[in-house]
């Protein structure tokens, strides 16, 4: 399980005193149709990342709030992974890239009729932002506007 | 960190109609991000699904994340996964 006390002592300590950013009110919108015949993008704060894309910037204080454009015919095993995180164990993620970003179980569900399609691309962002003022005021609201313009009715979201 | 940015980006999503959920490993920092959907995964940090090359265990989380699409709400939601993680 996954909790405070599994964190190292250092980042305890950061996790108590830190004032977390909050949604007020908290936006919520219906989806708009049905899973079946939704489209679904993907959105990982796992810092995966094409071999071909710059990785993200682990130099960048506060946290490089950039993100990448990952293809929907991306080979999930060819990706990197540019977290550096200490907070927790890359082993089982850098084995499988599915534990963080499980493009290839969407496209199993897409393949059964469970989810409607995907989108032609998925996000990723290296969540390690302690200082998320660029985030908000920018790189998240690109991010979401290019989502929107794509059509995509759902998104998932995962953290690593 | 990647819990708050997750449930920052999800506000933006929501906000252009976009229904969006999330999956936490830390439902204390995204009880406090308020983050509008979110399933909680009994799981280690850096294993959102759960375990590596375990595609039913994945799946099962991915359809309980999916299913949170269809909560009344209000929000936030935050459901932990029912199955064994």
């Amino acid at each position: 399980m996954a909790s405070f006390s599994d964190l190292s002592l250092k980042n305890r300590i950061f996790m108590a005193t830190y004032r977390y950013r909050s949604l007020d009110p908290v936006p919520f919108a219906p989806p708009r149709r049905p899973l079946v015949e939704a489209r679904v993008a993907l959105v990982t704060t796992g810092a995966v990342h094409r071999p071909d894309q710059e990785p993200f910037d682990e130099g960048w204080k506060g946290g490089d709030p950039s993100f990448r454009e990952i293809p929907a015919d991306t080979d999930v095993a060819t990706l990197g992974i540019a977290h550096k995180s200490d907070a927790f164990d890359q082993g089982p993620f850098r084995t499988d890239r599915n534990l963080g970003f499980p493009l290839d179980r969407l496209r199993e569900m897409a393949a059964r009729g469970e989810v409607g399609s995907l989108n032609g691309r998925h996000l990723s962002f290296m969540g390690s932002i302690t200082a998320p003022g660029r985030l908000t005021a920018d790189s998240a609201p690109r991010a979401a506007d290019l989502l929107a313009g794509d059509g995509v009715d759902v998104a998932l979201l995962t953290p690593v | 960190m990647c819990h708050q940015t997750v449930g920052l980006i999800a506000g933006e999503l929501e906000r252009r109609g976009i229904a969006t959920t999330s999956i936490t490993l830390l439902a204390e920092v995204t009880r406090k991000v308020r983050t509008p959907r979110a399933l909680f995964v009994d799981a280690p940090l850096g294993s959102p699904l759960g375990r590596p090359d375990d595609p039913e265990l994945q799946t099962a989380i991915l359809r309980a994340a999916f299913g949170l699409l269809t909560h009344p709400g209000p929000p936030p939601v935050l459901v932990p996964f029912a199955g064994p993680a």
